[in-house]
């Protein structure tokens, strides 16, 4: 026994004496990489972190809005007092509604309308839109006219941030936009529960505004979604079709050589190349109107088609080769081992791709100026050749304004991007996982 | 199925065989892969109701003329053949010969089992789909329960036929696509290596089956084992550096061989 372990035992010691050293140093390597790599990973997520963090607790009040619920009596001495609305249908449309939300404020606060500098600074507390708000009741219903409708106006932008606590309160009143007296108006309307903060839908629906408390993304969303739509419609058809056909058919050239460094390159251009194309082309040489969605998506094509054409040749080349020789050996043509056979397995690929050139298009907002999607548009637009705006342009505009309730706006319309920017990545995954588990 | 019957029908296909036709005839075929030469104006022909294995150290041209018996070499980007191929009595390089159908009638089964990533049904169904072969749901069932039957799989396989081809075992999947190319009713099957990426149980069953399959089908296989070529062929052909060096029938060929090249790769002096 003894003869046998001794020198078994010498020779192991020896050898795993030298080989302890290098494993210990590549453990030690291993360890360091793993290191720098949670290292890496915890920067990025930190600076994530604080980027959401900023935008979020920016922009997070901007979904709600100061509003007024007081009963208004729609007199039909300020609206109408020559009784002629059923001759004179503009007659409701360009009545004094302002002074009606005025006076009604003047009752609930029990201010005297005929105090003209008191009745001044509570129409201030309401804000422009309640023309629009008030109009449109009433133009819906005339026979409101000369009754007492409970009714929630918004409040002014200014009250809307004084509310929310957005302004300093130790500055003088001469160098505020927002005086004592009406600090003491709005705390007396929110004690009694008149006042107070509620969801708010505006942000969502209401166009271009210069009051920022009725401004909102409503026209944009509808020119993003616009131009979503003609870049999918356009550039997945053509990209998949031109990938197909490079990948599968086309010869092996010098031209086709040419035809793909070109491709890569394209995919490198920056956008605001694309702009001064689509401005020379679309705009000055077809005729085609500025500032509508239609001519935002064909740029926004030009620009997501080369990622599209990259994705999904790099698609096509992952499908195993055995896959087309099995379909090929059976008897399909070219075509049918194509579209049954490797079109379906690299759909989870081409998907993903369409959906990041997507939203890559969804966030671009350079090329969108150059062609005039920068622009104060209030009405929707009807038809894709309407002007209108996108969701990237609307939050730059906002950015530039000065006045506090826009920096909201600006937090709050970049959410808003941030969550369809979600929403499409999440669409992209359930897509993946869908077509992946048809097999 | 006993032994005798069994011997007998051997005995059948044997007799068969020695006046057999010739299913395909490949004359003077050479192929080149741009510049480079692969095959050097071989002549071999393959007999009906026959298995014939095609032997030889890798890199000398097996495959590579077997996918000239259904053209797959069209496939290879600059691969150029000439010679002339029949199939009974059609040039298959002939202009007027749809490669689609020429691939309806010569089958392929490759060395890596590749179904398709569908179900069992539908790896069947494809081809037969493709090729129109079936009216109905019936008829495509009868078809789907035929070639499995015939591939020796529909006992393991009859109860998950809805169920993803990629899941079965490799032996399974290689049989699968055994059942794949016979659903098209193929007069020729041409095998690339069946059995290398199988284990020695399915190595087995695929052998026996092969063996089966001879009775209704003209069957080339390639091989790189000496014992599967002595198992399951009756005539085996003999490559090498792109030339054919010798066909015989398969007893001759591992007992006493004309070509000292060929007695040298059995005894496995080179390969
Ligand atoms: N697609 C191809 N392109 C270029 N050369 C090839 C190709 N396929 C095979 N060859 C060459 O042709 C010769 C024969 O190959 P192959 O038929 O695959 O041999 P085997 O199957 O007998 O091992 C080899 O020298 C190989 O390098
Ligand atoms: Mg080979």
């Amino acid at each position: 026994m003894t003869d046998v372990v001794s020198p078994a035992a010498g020779i192991p010691r020896a050898k795993s004496v030298r080989r302890d050293i290098g494993i210990k140093r590549r453990y030690a390597a291993e360890r360091r990489f793993r290191a720098y790599g949670i290292a890496a990973l915890s920067f990025g997520i930190i600076f994530l972190m604080l980027l959401l963090w900023s935008v979020v607790s920016k922009g997070y009040t901007a979904f709600q809005q100061t509003m007024i619920t007081m009963p208004v009596e729609f007199s039909q001495q300020i609206i109408d007092p020559q009784n002629e609305r059923a001759t004179n249908p503009q007659k409701l449309m360009t009545a004094n509604y302002p002074v009606v939300a005025r006076n009604a404020l003047a009752k609930l606060l029990n201010v005297s309308v005929d105090d003209r500098v008191a009745s001044r600074a509570i129409g201030q507390m309401l804000s422009d839109g309640v023309r629009v708000q008030l109009r449109d009741l009433v133009v819906a219903n005339p026979a409101i006219i000369g009754t007492t409708q409970t009714v929630r106006l918004l409040a002014s932008g200014d009250i809307d941030s004084a509310y929310k606590g957005q302004i300093d309160l130790d500055v003088g009143q001469e160098n505020r936009k927002i005086n004592d007296q009406q600090l003491g108006w709005m705390k007396q309307l929110s004690d009694s529960g008149a006042l107070a903060k509620h969801f708010n839908s505006g942000i969502f629906v209401n166009g271009a505004s210069s009051r920022p408390e009725a401004a909102g993304v409503g026209v944009a969303l509808i020119g993003s979604f616009y131009m979503m739509l003609i870049v999918l419609v356009l550039s997945l058809p053509i990209g998949v079709a031109a990938s197909i056909y490079l990948e599968e058919f086309a010869p092996k050239n010098k031209f086709t050589d040419l035809i793909e460094v070109n491709i890569n390159n394209l995919a490198a251009v920056p956008s605001i190349v694309y702009g001064l194309l689509g401005l020379a082309v679309f705009v000055n040489f077809m005729g085609l109107p500025r500032s509508a969605s239609f001519v935002g998506g064909l740029v926004l094509t030009l620009m997501t088609l080369p990622t599209i054409i990259i994705a999904t040749r790099a698609a096509l080349k992952a499908v195993p080769p055995s896959i087309r020789a099995a379909a090929l050996g059976l008897g399909a043509s070219k075509m049918q081992t194509i579209f049954h056979h490797v079109l379906p397995l690299a759909m989870p690929g081409i998907l993903t791709g369409t959906i990041i050139g997507l939203a890559h298009a969804l966030g671009e907002t350079a090329p969108l100026l150059l062609i005039g999607m920068v622009a104060f548009v209030a009405n929707y637009p009807t038809t894709p050749l309407d002007p209108s705006t996108a969701l990237p342009v609307q939050i730059y505009m906002w950015a530039n304004e000065a006045e506090r309730a826009f920096v909201e706006r600006t937090s709050g319309a970049i959410i808003i991007l941030l969550l369809f920017l979600i929403l499409m990545n999440v669409g992209a995954i359930l897509l993946r996982r869908r077509f992946e588990r048809r097999w | 199925m006993n032994m005798m019957s069994e011997s007998a029908v051997e005995k059948a296909l044997d007799q068969k065989m020695s006046d057999a036709s010739h299913k395909m005839i490949g004359k003077d075929v050479s192929v080149y892969y741009g510049e480079k030469r692969a095959l050097f104006d071989v002549n071999l022909n393959v007999r009906e109701n026959t298995v014939t294995a095609l032997i030889g150290p890798s890199g000398c041209g097996k495959s590579t003329f077997l996918r000239c018996l259904n053209r797959m070499n069209d496939t290879i980007e600059n691969c150029r053949v000439t010679g002339k191929i029949t199939l009974d009595a059609d040039d298959i390089y002939d202009q007027n010969i749809d490669v689609v159908e020429l691939r309806a009638r010569v089958g392929m089964v490759f060395q890596k089992p590749n179904p398709f990533p569908k179900t069992i049904y539908e790896n069947i169904s494809y081809g037969p789909r493709i090729h129109g072969l079936s009216k109905n749901k019936a008829d495509m069932d009868q078809i789907v329960e035929a070639s499995l039957q015939r591939a020796g799989l529909w006992g393991e396989v009859k109860d998950r036929l809805h169920e993803s081809g990629t899941g079965l075992s490799g032996g399974q999947q290689q049989r699968l696509c055994i059942a794949r190319a016979i659903a098209v009713s193929p007069e020729v099957i041409l095998m690339d290596e069946p059995c290398s990426a199988l284990d020695p149980i399915a190595t087995a069953k695929v052998e026996e089956l092969i063996h089966e399959l001879r009775a209704n089908y003209t069957i080339v296989i390639v091989t790189h084992s000496m014992q599967q070529a002595a198992r399951v062929s009756q005539r085996t052909a003999m490559f090498h550096l792109g030339q054919l060096v010798e066909e015989n029938d398969t007893d001759k060929m591992f007992t006493n061989p004309d070509d000292q090249r060929t007695q040298d790769y059995i005894m496995g002096r080179f390969g």
